[in-house]
């Protein structure tokens, strides 16, 4: 762990990224301790108030401005962020087991239970991620876990992929040959034997993950197939404030900069630590 | 090479029928598009008549039977919004994606391109970090808030270009612009990074050492071995720009492949959305093909495998 953060230390952009996503992480986790407005009320008599930075801890201040309901944008950047992690991280969890077991499923078994699985992954493959999106949101509808069931199911082929190659080589060690030869089951080998050994591909493969599904998330609640209002979430607020473009820009500009600023900072985070666990994986992605 | 190919053929076509059985049971999942169709008022025998006539009556795995056969004679059914054949409704809007994605391919291959190969040569100067930090930027920016900051900036500020629609070349390039940038990051990084593991190998030490031109070496040994994974991210983004970007189309109500297919979704047009969804998985399976092919031209070990 020491070393770990030493590591860290000696790289800039890793650092920045490390420190830049848990200022977000706190500030989602902190959100309703921090003295903001309540997110959800409105006040119509302070509809598109300009973002102001004169008195900026008086309690009517409104340093990212208002939106078209006069709700405090900077309150619902940071609570949204709440919700948008959330998300995020629970799909990123879900695909990343599903996707890791499956990957070792099909490196240690081969054969047949191989090739179904890869086939599957081809197929999925072959569909836009966005279009596959689009359709199971449609089916099953809108709601908070839906996303997840979503997000994770265009992400967990990735994991799948590169896992499987690693446990092709891992199953060859000396090591597993002799797990079987002291008559380790087969569930024991791939969860006592391989799983710690693809534990570290598959944070780094999480961590880039994590950027593309922020994204996707605000992509598909851009369009009103995400989280549904009054909550708040990135995606929906610049959906909402382009009808406004002409006369309030902060309420699309906002929004965008915390997805950008956010996606940032998990990607240099994600790269620093593929380029320090795992510089193989850099041209499979 | 022909085994090779009529395997990736066959494998191809597996593909393409896989996605076609899983968009046909999920779009099933979607709803009952005849209570949709129906003017408000009509009663059960009307919506009886309605589904026989659509077959929406039969058991699912006859519709599905009957519509996988069709389909493999090229007849997706009746749009029920438009009323005329479904692959026409679709295809009616490929130009219009093809433009746009064949701009952003252009443009975002060539920035990317010459920003990646900077980026490589110049190692450690102020231009590999400009054109890293610029990439970095352009990657971690959601296209759609590109898109509509561009707006901003260019049509209500300036008002140099439209904010949306299609026919001419200015409702064509803040739509490209924004395509492009997020096309060029990708493509830059990678690149950068290839070019980099690539002079690192001994063969390039090598044509260094007996005497090559810097020029030589780099075009002949480097530049065409680095360019096999870009030529994937390639194949990859190509594929997913002609499918029609969803949200770009949305946000500058661009009215290509995406949207039709979008708007489909929404109004629960079954046999729009499958031959949509046929006709995209078609299109990213067989540029994946040609991008197959060029590895054989770009690296002979591909060839004889």
């Amino acid at each position: 762990m020491k070393a770990f953060f030493l590591a860290l230390l000696k790289s800039r952009s890793g650092l920045f990224g490390f420190l830049l996503v848990s200022v977000f992480v706190l500030a989602a986790i902190l959100a309703p301790y921090l003295g903001l407005p309540v997110p959800t009320r409105s006040n119509l008599l302070a509809r598109m108030v300009a973002p102001t930075w004169t008195g900026l801890f008086s309690p009517g201040a409104h340093p990212l401005g208002t939106d078209e309901l006069g709700r405090d944008i900077l309150s619902r950047i940071v609570h949204g962020s709440r919700i948008t992690l959330a998300i995020a991280a629970a799909a990123v969890i879900l695909g990343g087991i599903v996707g890791t077991l499956l990957g070792i499923v099909a490196g240690y078994y081969r054969g047949m239970v191989d090739r179904i699985l890869m086939r599957i992954v081809d197929i999925q493959l072959a569909l836009p991620l966005m279009l596959l999106a689009l359709l199971v949101v449609a089916a099953l509808g809108p709601s908070t876990r839906n996303l997840v069931i979503v997000l994770a199911l265009t992400s967990w082929l990735r994991y799948a992929r590169i896992i499987r190659g690693q446990v092709l080589a891992l199953r060859e060690r000396e090591f597993i040959l002799s797990a079987h030869a002291i008559g380790a089951g087969t569930w024991r080998i791939m969860l006592k034997h391989l799983l710690p050994n693809v534990m570290t591909p598959a944070l780094v493969i999480a961590t880039l993950e994590l950027a593309r599904i922020i994204i996707m998330d605000a992509a598909l609640s851009f369009l009103g197939l995400g989280v549904q209002p009054p909550n708040p979430s990135w995606g929906r607020m610049l959906a909402d404030g382009r009808v406004y473009i002409s006369t309030a820009w902060w309420i699309v500009t906002f929004p965008g900069i915390a997805i950008l600023l956010t996606v940032l900072s998990v990607n240099l985070l994600g790269d620093w630590l593929r380029d320090h666990f795992d510089p193989k994986l850099r041209t499979t992605r | 090479m022909t085994r090779y190919l009529v395997g990736k053929l066959a494998e191809s076509l597996l593909a393409i029928w896989g996605v076609v059985t899983i968009v046909f049971f999920v779009s099933r999942v979607l709803g009952d598009p005849a209570v949709l169709l129906l003017p408000i008022g009509a009663g059960q025998q009307d919506l009886d008549a309605l589904r026989a006539s659509l077959g929406l009556d039969r058991p699912i795995l006859e519709q599905y039977l009957i519509s996988v056969l069709a389909m493999v004679r090229g007849d997706f059914g009746i749009s029920f919004q438009h009323q005329r054949p479904a692959m026409d409704v679709v295809l009616e809007r490929m130009p219009v994606t093809a433009t746009l994605a064949g701009t952003a391919l252009l443009f975002g291959t060539l920035i990317g391109a010459v920003a990646g190969a900077i980026a490589a040569l110049k190692r450690g100067t102020i231009s590999e970090f400009i054109v890293m930090v610029a990439a970095l930027l352009g990657q971690a920016t959601p296209v759609f808030w590109l898109g509509i900051m561009l707006i901003l900036l260019f049509s209500v500020d300036l008002g140099w270009f439209p904010t949306g629609g299609s026919g001419t070349i200015a409702h064509l390039v803040l739509p490209g612009l924004t395509l492009s940038v997020f096309v060029s990051a990708s493509i830059a990084r990678l690149l950068r990074s290839s070019l980099l593991d690539i002079m690192r190998e001994d063969y390039v030490r090598t044509a260094r050492a007996k005497g090559l031109l810097p020029r030589t070496v780099f075009f002949w040994h480097i530049a065409r071995n680095a360019l096999i994974p870009v030529i994937t991210m390639i194949g990859i983004i190509a594929g997913e720009l002609l499918g029609g970007s969803v949200v770009i189309e949305t946000v500058f109500a661009w009215p290509g492949v995406g949207r039709i297919i979008m708007q489909a979704i929404q109004a629960q047009d079954f046999p729009v959305i499958q031959a949509g969804v046929a006709l995209v998985a078609a299109i990213f399976i067989v540029v994946n093909l040609l991008v197959d092919l060029l590895y054989g031209v770009l690296d002979p070990r591909i060839r004889r495998r």
